[in-house]
């Protein structure tokens, strides 16, 4: 469980530090053979590319009122805004989770609110915040009606076909992120009739490698999940959990993890908890951010990381 | 409210307790040992195992920014207390009657782990 901690570290750490020098300048970051480089608004405009472009958000925390950010709605709402400012009106949304901060109703409703304003299709899979107290019954009522018993679910859109994993609500077994033995099976038999040369993209709360099993940044079987995707010629594993951006490629497997709308949060080890990192009020937009992910078939997926300032 | 309702509940079972044992010399020792306090900071349950008398009122505190809750998690055995998300500054109370070693952790952060074990003092 405890390989690569070393190299994720140094990955994770150099991406917020960079992310935090260019705070304030627009920036927008691409990641193009797992090495995250930062772009000028113009350049990312020019390189909008062919093929089935959707959108990335995640940890929208409705509901955390600290330092850190007093109000994650208007950044969640700068979030879907900006998707105006891409060069590619994206086919949908994907959110992977903590949409709320607490499972509260009254964050629930506001979430639910903000996300009907923005007009885009939207799937979801649950946080772990989204799951406290009632096994995820408002989560799913609201935002995963969709989905298997288990919360976990596929579909097919623009030739991509993408799997919504639950792996928020096995944590007493796994001490971290975890599928079970269900999801698993049901995961195996889902992809088993697929052609190799599919697109895949798996998205799910906490990251599906071992960032750092220490925080619960880590998946305790998805190698076995993996045991099933590895076949497939491109597959794009879209994260959230960790507030920040980090990368690795494994074979045709990448995976990614996002900004949140809401807050960051520090690199692997450092300090005493994940918790909230506050930085100035006036740097909080230049840590914070969406994802725009564009899949074209037999190559890997085109990720770009926007800050929303 | 739920978390309130639960509370009285338990404080009367807890008082049952100690009517059962009135007249008994542990009676003094168990009022006695009537609450204690595990407070949440950086991702941790201080202390981490705690002994309490049966019938002792146990408060979590967190008092980390980040929420956390108290779930108890015995594989296997039915789930005796699990609290709400608590926010950074609010507590949760449970009264421990019988005895036998708990396990809990914080369902949003599984790392974070906890045992409290009830004995009769003595």
């Amino acid at each position: 469980m405890d390989t690569d901690q070393g190299e994720n570290r140094g990955t994770s750490r150099r991406a917020l530090l960079k992310c935090m020098a260019w705070a304030g300048t627009g920036v927008v970051w691409t990641v193009s053979g797992g090495v995250p480089r930062a772009l000028s608004i113009g350049e990312a405009f020019a390189a909008a590319p062919d093929g089935f472009t959707f959108v990335q958000i995640s940890d929208t925390h409705i509901g955390f009122n600290k330092e850190a950010n007093p109000d994650p709605n208007s950044t969640m709402q700068a979030a879907l805004d900006s998707f105006a400012k891409l060069p590619k009106r994206p086919a949908m949304i994907i959110h992977t989770g903590d949409v709320t901060h607490l499972s509260k109703p009254a964050e629930f409703d506001t979430a639910e609110q903000i996300m009907k304003g923005a007009k885009f299709e939207t799937h979801f899979v649950p946080g772990e915040h989204d799951v406290i107290g009632d096994d995820g019954k408002q989560f799913f009522a609201r935002f995963a009606k969709e989905a298997n018993p288990g919360g976990w679910y596929s579909f097919d859109q623009g030739g991509v076909h993408f799997v919504g994993l639950n792996n928020v609500q096995n944590f007493e077994k796994s001490k971290a992120g975890g599928f079970g033995e269900d999801q698993l099976e049901w995961l195996e038999k889902e992809l088993k009739g697929r052609g190799s040369s599919t697109p895949i993209v798996v998205f799910t709360h906490v990251p599906m490698w071992p960032i750092y099993p220490q925080w619960g940044w880590a998946t305790e079987d998805a190698p076995q999940a993996l045991s099933y995707l590895k076949r497939f010629g491109s597959v794009t594993v879209l994260n959230g959990h960790i507030h920040q951006i980090v990368q690795k490629i494994e074979g045709n497997v990448t995976y990614r993890t996002a900004m949140s709308t809401a807050f960051p949060q520090p690199p692997a080890g450092e300090g005493p908890a994940p918790g909230p990192l506050k930085v100035p009020a006036d740097k909080l937009r230049s840590v914070i951010g969406i994802r725009e992910v564009t899949v074209v078939p037999a190559k890997p997926a085109a990720v770009t990381d926007l800050a929303l300032a | 409210m739920i978390n309130s309702l639960l509370r009285n509940t338990l404080v009367a079972a807890a008082g049952c307790v100690l009517l059962g044992l009135a007249g008994g010399v542990l009676t003094h020792k168990v009022a006695a040992a009537g609450s204690a306090q595990i407070t949440i900071q950086n991702f941790d349950f201080e202390p981490r195992a705690l002994t309490v008398a049966p019938g002792t009122e146990v408060t979590w505190f967190n008092g980390d920014e980040e929420p956390h809750n108290i779930v108890n998690a015995d594989l296997g055995q039915p789930r005796l207390f699990r609290s709400p998300g608590l926010d950074g500054g609010e507590k949760y109370f449970f009264t421990f009657d019988k005895p036998g070693t708990y396990r809990y952790i914080c369902s949003i952060h599984p790392h974070m782990e906890g045992t409290i074990i009830v004995k009769a003092p003595g």
